[in-house]
């Protein structure tokens, strides 16, 4: 074998990247295209599928209404007494805002520490696998016992129920960052300051970013149990208050109220991450977190 | 002048050994080469045989286990900042685009903006990535993002350039033009380049000398001057004193027995 052929044949199998030209950008914008078309399109025809189905079933089902009320009754409902519901809201999303704030606060430099210094690591992170495996809706009366029926053992509840995937999916972004990246810097003549912001936090912040995303939909169900142990105000405290009537109008009425609060903040969170991340992809990797 | 006799780059009786947890290994032992300033010298070796810990120790970004390197006759103890590398993979940002990884070396250092964009058109000019400075790295062939990094590493002139087969993972047609460019970009510069590959072709193309490496714990098996005129051209690969060099090197392989005509 000639030296050439041979090099020829040692670089074969390292084909993968196109010579020459970068790849074109019009079939890309096509599958983009395609894919927002599945986001919204697919999913809405099936919401209005099953509706129709719940509609259906009341209306030849005979069905009364303290069981399953209509869809039509209930959207009636929820803007019917609408500012009874907006009034029980603010409490319900302040305790979210709040709880959902703090959790981000402390799980963010806990990460930077676990990713830093090993005995940190090795000390924490037991316990933050008890805490997560600790059921915390047992947790929650304890909360009302020593904080009151305020907003107080809320902002706890939400925290603590939207605290692990952040931590987790942080951690996990922090140490995402390519040894050969911080190399580059170090030797670009970087401290730890400018290493760490220049490349270990962006490349983090998808990862963060999928965390916040898991965390947001938990702390709705963190104020709303919270609530149901024990609260003086909010849509949780409703939504009890409503049961105990067998008012399953209203119930229902605040389960959709609480699903589209969810829904908005999750929203949110996901613009936010437009605007911060530019030109980065996301949902691939929230779905690979999702698991968690 | 005393200046012209000390070598610009000293690896002296460089020693790394890693604790792997169920024993000490040795990568590089005892290790003493120089390199005279502007000198384009390659390393080519097995997988594993420690060529990289030796570039990141002239980077100072690792510290011998015992021996020195020395720069300019100063030991290397801390980062040494008078130079750039190229990895395998190019490691460029993926949510930077073509001009602000490149311009990233500048912000690091601190220097001025309008200068380093300057320069980064320029040289990004000189690889044939004009327009190409507002793309993201994922819009970029394996070809393009590898020019990019290595403009990055041009970016502030450095005395030095490390390479850690920094074409490894290019087809080969790419591979080719690429080689090319470097070529070109080290004459009208001449900075001291030390080029790790797995290709001797590559090794014998680039470079004014030729380690060879034996496998672990590394020693130089061998060193070979590369006596062809520059530039280089392409069809120099199919002269006769290129195959003979090459087919040298592969011998000192055969012997070391990382080459073998028989199934292993």
């Amino acid at each position: 074998m000639s030296p050439t052929q041979q090099q020829a044949r040692q670089a074969a199998p390292a084909t993968a990247a196109p010579a020459g030209g970068a790849p074109a950008p019009r079939r890309r914008r096509r599958n983009l295209l395609a894919s927002r078309y599945a986001d919204w399109g697919l999913p809405a025809v099936l919401v209005v599928v099953l509706v129709a189905l719940w509609q259906a079933v009341v209306s030849f089902g005979s069905v009364e209404e303290y069981v399953l009320p209509a869809p039509g009754a209930v959207l009636g409902k929820m803007f019917g007494d609408f500012s009874l519901f907006a009034e029980q809201s603010v409490p319900t999303i302040v305790a979210i805002f709040v709880g959902f704030a703090l959790a981000i606060v402390i799980a963010l430099p806990i990460a930077v520490a676990m990713v830093y210094s090993e005995i940190v690591r090795r000390a924490v992170y037991p316990l933050l696998i008890i805490a997560q495996v600790v059921p915390k809706v047992a947790v929650a009366p304890l909360f009302i016992i020593w904080f009151g029926f305020g907003q107080l053992p809320k902002v706890l509840m939400v925290a603590l129920i939207c605290f692990f995937p952040i931590v987790i999916d942080s951690l996990v972004g922090f140490r995402a960052a390519r040894p050969e990246s911080l190399m580059l810097v170090r030797s670009m003549g970087a401290g730890r300051w400018q290493a760490f912001w220049k490349v270990r936090w962006p490349w983090a912040l998808p990862s963060i970013f999928a965390g916040i995303k898991v965390g947001i939909t938990l702390a709705v169900v963190g104020a709303v149990v919270a609530e149901f142990v024990g609260a003086d105000k909010g849509l949780g405290v409703l939504l009890m208050t409503a049961r105990g009537d067998m008012d399953s109008l209203t119930v229902f009425a605040s389960i959709a109220w609480l699903t589209v609060i969810g829904f908005i903040l999750f929203i949110l969170v996901e613009v936010l991450e437009r605007v911060l991340l530019p030109g980065r992809k996301s949902g691939r990797r929230f779905e690979a977190s999702g698991a968690l | 002048m005393a200046q012209a006799t000390t070598p610009f780059v000293e690896f002296d009786r460089f020693t790394k050994s890693f604790d792997t947890g169920t024993g000490v290994v040795t990568a590089v032992n005892e290790m003493s080469f120089e390199l005279e300033r502007g000198e384009f010298l390659a390393i080519v070796g097995p997988s594993g045989c420690g060529k990289s810990t030796l570039l990141m120790a002239l980077a100072g970004l690792t510290q011998p286990t015992s021996g020195q390197v020395r720069v300019a006759g100063e030991a290397v103890l801390k980062p040494y900042t008078d130079l750039g590398i190229v990895f395998q993979n190019a490691e460029l940002l993926p949510w930077r685009t073509t001009l602000q990884n490149v311009l990233l070396q500048a912000e690091i250092r601190r220097t001025s903006k309008a200068e380093a964009t300057a320069r980064a058109g320029e040289l990004l000019g000189q690889v044939g990535l004009d327009g190409f400075e507002g793309r993201y790295p994922d819009e970029l062939s394996g070809g393009m993002q590898q020019r990019v990094a290595l403009v990055r590493a041009l970016l502030h002139d450095p005395e030095i350039l490390v390479m850690d087969e920094p074409f490894g993972a290019l087809d080969a047609l790419t591979r080719d033009q690429i080689q090319i460019d470097l070529q070109r970009l080290w004459m009208e510069r001449r900075k001291t380049v030390v080029f790790v590959t797995h290709s001797i072709d590559e090794a014998v193309f680039l470079a004014d000398r030729v380690l060879v490496f034996s496998p672990r714990p590394a020693r130089i098996a061998a060193e070979f001057r590369v006596p062809l005129e520059r530039p280089r051209h392409l069809s120099a690969r199919t002269s006769r004193e290129f195959g003979d060099l090459v087919g040298e090197i592969r011998g000192v392989f055969e012997t070391l027995g990382v080459l073998s005509e028989e199934a292993k």
